[in-house]
């Protein structure tokens, strides 16, 4: 790749879209659109992380991230390995950070991780000597997401400053809301979100957004339109009454995606709740739907955080 | 000690109990305070072996920490009533009052004389059980109040537990009163805060925790004020950390009811800010609050509407710290840095030292109705010799708690104890003073 061997991350790690800069996000960002091109190529393999060892481990189950990840991986020449919560000793008892240091000792080069608990990739990385990408924890941050959303919004053509992106569901829980928060914030994005009080922090006026009750006048000028995944257990009453009703008001629909501005793009982070968050008229409409697109910039944007991350890396020993 | 009697001369005498504060001396004899008084022994020999210059420090009652969480029984490998014993007297505290909370849980008369003997047995520092509110903790059936006071609880608590079935908790409430016994309680809506870890906000947004309004707390102060005053039994909130609690009790003490209240040292100095990057230590119950509560938390004590100031010392080995943020356990080590918190508040000019040190000597002993916490003629010498200036780095491994989870780790201090006496004999000595 062109711009190999120049630094592009300050961190060894990747915990958050929080402590980036503008100049990193760019950086990543660029040099994605360079792995959405190999994607696309016959030969979709560069050897940059040819000898190198990436482990996914994974506390929370993922069938998306968890593939995309071992794909960019394998594209960049690394040997991947999968690690799942079932398999692992967790569930014998084992600590996080002793599996963390268990982990350690095999020297891997990347640990990527999912956790179902805030802080725990954070807490994991402090405790090993290779990097660490943040896969999701809890609900706290998903940086490659937001990453990846960013992507596929940038190459739609569309300038992030003055751009207006609806999200709209279960803010409270969402990591993706929150890693997206801060990178649509810092890119210069305005950023709505729609949804009903019960998933909405209170304290989120905070964050330079607008909060809406009423999906409809949210969408009334957005560019973007992204949908959250709304867990199901959440819908029995303990914050939605039921599904039917969270989707009669929240749910995104033709008629409500009529608000929004002529050409608005609908984004979801997968898997989707079809009748539920989405109506599924909308989300298989290739006119206006991302999702897959979406897929696709997952990879080139794991591809990419691999590849920055690996450039900390040096030949022989770690020195982190 | 030489014959049983001690002299200490050359000290600075402070006791809010008489309101002394005051050079003078002071005279031990069999284990009890002889003789006090402003410029006395000011002419001793103080090379006379029977006599400690105290070199102007400050020579205090003991202090009583009225909330102290240990492992025994149950859970020795977090803290023994031994180990809490010596963290205690290197703090300056004399007296502890430990919670119910242990396994299996005080509400028996028997397990509170378990309690006794077993300290009596392996403890220097005077250990005072509390005995249980509701049998097993769970808030649904009172129990043997009566039977249990004359087994030697000094008071009656679910612990960190809240009673969410109000009708059990008023009967329990006047119950209590027909025994003229201190019920002390704690106020956190179980169902409002029910797994959740930090106080609501912009900081545990941020940190994608569940989290819980300080008002889990306010609701709790206003219903429990209601069942005093409809009850009229001697109640204790064991600890408050928000502004709005504070207000609210403000006025029931305006009213003349029966209620007095705690805060935990940690309040009076961190934030909810301070679980920085899922710092586990800082997951104390109930949360750190914002920085407006914690200044309300330091006015409060100025003011006097908070009556006392404890460790709310909760020992957690660690393997539950070693968590992730939402996973780990709740609680604070805090005997050792009981005094040094304290104290703060009066090097940041929050309130006078005679006015901190009763927050932890005669407040809590006229609340539970002990006769210690005062230096008088006739009153037990347990004592406690407090340099207020000396540096104190709070070094986790150094600390004599069986459980290192301070939540102070590095944080600098200013005044420790230098000596401890109990019975006028000294059980801590940190080294020669200055």
């Amino acid at each position: 790749m062109s711009q190999a061997h120049q630094p592009i991350l300050q961190s060894s790690h990747l915990i958050g879209i929080e402590g980036l800069s503008v100049g990193e996000i760019t950086a990543l960002l660029d040099l994605a659109e360079e792995y959405v091109a190999l994607g696309r190529a016959k030969e979709k393999k560069v050897p940059l992380l040819k000898g190198r060892t990436v482990i996914n481990l994974f506390f929370e189950a993922s069938t998306r991230t968890q593939s995309s990840f071992e794909l960019a991986g394998k594209r960049l020449g690394a040997d991947v390995m999968n690690m799942s919560v079932k398999t692992s000793s967790v569930t014998k008892g084992e600590t996080l950070i002793d599996t963390a240091t268990t982990l350690n000792a095999m020297r891997p080069d990347i640990l990527v991780v999912r956790h179902q608990n805030s802080g725990a990739v954070s807490m994991l990385a402090r405790k090993v000597n290779c990097c660490v990408v943040n896969a999701g924890d809890g609900s706290h941050e998903h940086p490659t997401q937001a990453l990846l959303d960013a992507l596929t919004i940038r190459r739609r053509g569309k300038t992030f400053q003055g751009l207006t992106v609806a999200i709209c569901g279960d803010i409270l829980h969402s990591r993706v809301a929150r890693s997206n928060i801060y990178l649509l914030g810092k890119l210069g994005a305005r950023v709505r979100l729609v949804g009903p009080k019960t998933l909405m922090p209170g304290t989120v006026a905070r964050f330079g957004v607008e909060t809406f009750t009423d999906m409809r006048e949210g969408l009334k000028g957005a560019d973007i339109v992204m949908m959250l995944r709304l867990q199901l257990e959440r819908m029995s009453g303990a914050f939605v009454p039921s599904t039917r009703e969270y989707f009669h008001y929240w749910g995104l629909d033709r008629e409500k995606l009529a608000y929004a501005n002529p050409g608005a793009l609908v984004m979801h982070p997968g898997p989707m709740n079809r009748g539920v968050e989405i109506d599924s008229s909308v989300a298989d409409d290739i006119e206006v739907s991302l999702i897959h697109e979406q897929v696709e910039m997952g990879v080139a944007i794991r591809m990419a955080v691999l590849d920055a991350l690996s450039r900390g890396l040096c030949a022989g020993e770690h020195h982190l | 000690m030489s014959g049983g009697r001690t002299v200490f001369c050359n000290a600075r005498l402070v006791d809010a109990a008489t309101g002394l504060d005051a050079k003078g001396g002071l005279l031990v004899e069999n284990g009890k305070i002889a003789d006090v008084g402003a410029g006395l022994f000011n002419d001793i020999d103080r090379n006379d072996p029977e006599v400690i210059d105290c070199h102007g420090l400050v020579l205090s009652p003991g202090l009583i920490d009225m909330r102290v969480f240990t492992g025994e029984p149950g859970s020795e490998h977090r803290e023994t009533l031994e180990s809490a014993s010596r963290a205690a007297l290197a703090g300056g505290v004399t007296t502890i009052i430990v919670m119910p909370n242990t396994d299996p849980v005080i509400d028996e008369p028997s397990l509170v004389d378990f309690i006794r003997r077993r300290a009596e047995a392996t403890a220097r520092v005077h250990v005072l059980p509390m005995a249980a509110l509701t049998r097993h903790l769970a808030g649904e059936v009172m129990t043997e109040i009566g039977l249990l006071k004359e087994a030697g609880a000094v008071a009656f608590t679910d612990g960190d537990r809240t009673i969410s079935n109000t009708r059990v908790l008023r009967r329990a409430l006047a119950y209590a009163s027909s025994f003229d016994v201190l019920v002390v309680g704690h106020a956190e809506d179980p169902d409002l805060i029910e797994g959740t870890a930090v106080n609501e906000g912009e900081y545990a947004m941020r940190l994608g925790l569940p989290a819980a309004p300080a008002l889990a707390e306010t609701m709790i102060v206003e219903r429990d004020i209601r069942l005093v005053e409809l009850t009229g039994a001697r109640y204790h909130f064991g600890q408050i950390s928000c502004r709005a609690s504070l207000e609210v009790i403000a006025k029931a003490k305006a009213r003349g009811l029966p209620i007095t209240c705690g805060v935990s040292a940690h309040h009076l100095v961190l934030n909810e800010l301070d679980v920085g990057p899922y710092y586990t230590f800082m997951k104390v119950k109930p949360p750190l609050r914002t920085e407006a509560d914690r200044a309300a938390m330091v006015e409060g004590v100025a003011s006097g509407v908070i009556d006392v100031i404890v460790s709310s010392h909760d020992p957690q080995a660690a393997d539950t710290k070693r968590q992730p943020f939402a996973q780990a356990a709740f609680g604070a080590a805090g005997l050792e840095t009981l005094l040094p918190v304290a104290l703060g508040l009066y090097h940041n000019g929050a309130a006078d030292l005679l006015h901190v040190l009763k927050a932890v000597t005669s407040a809590p002993a006229q609340i539970l109705g002990l006769e210690s916490g005062v230096m008088k003629q006739g009153a037990a010498a347990d004592l406690a010799l407090i340099d207020p200036d000396a540096p104190f780095v709070v070094e986790p491994d150094l600390l004599r708690s069986r459980s290192k989870n301070t939540p102070f780790k590095g944080r600098l201090f200013q005044g420790q104890a230098v000596k401890t006496f109990i019975g006028g004999e000294c059980v801590f000595n940190r080294g020669a003073p200055r």
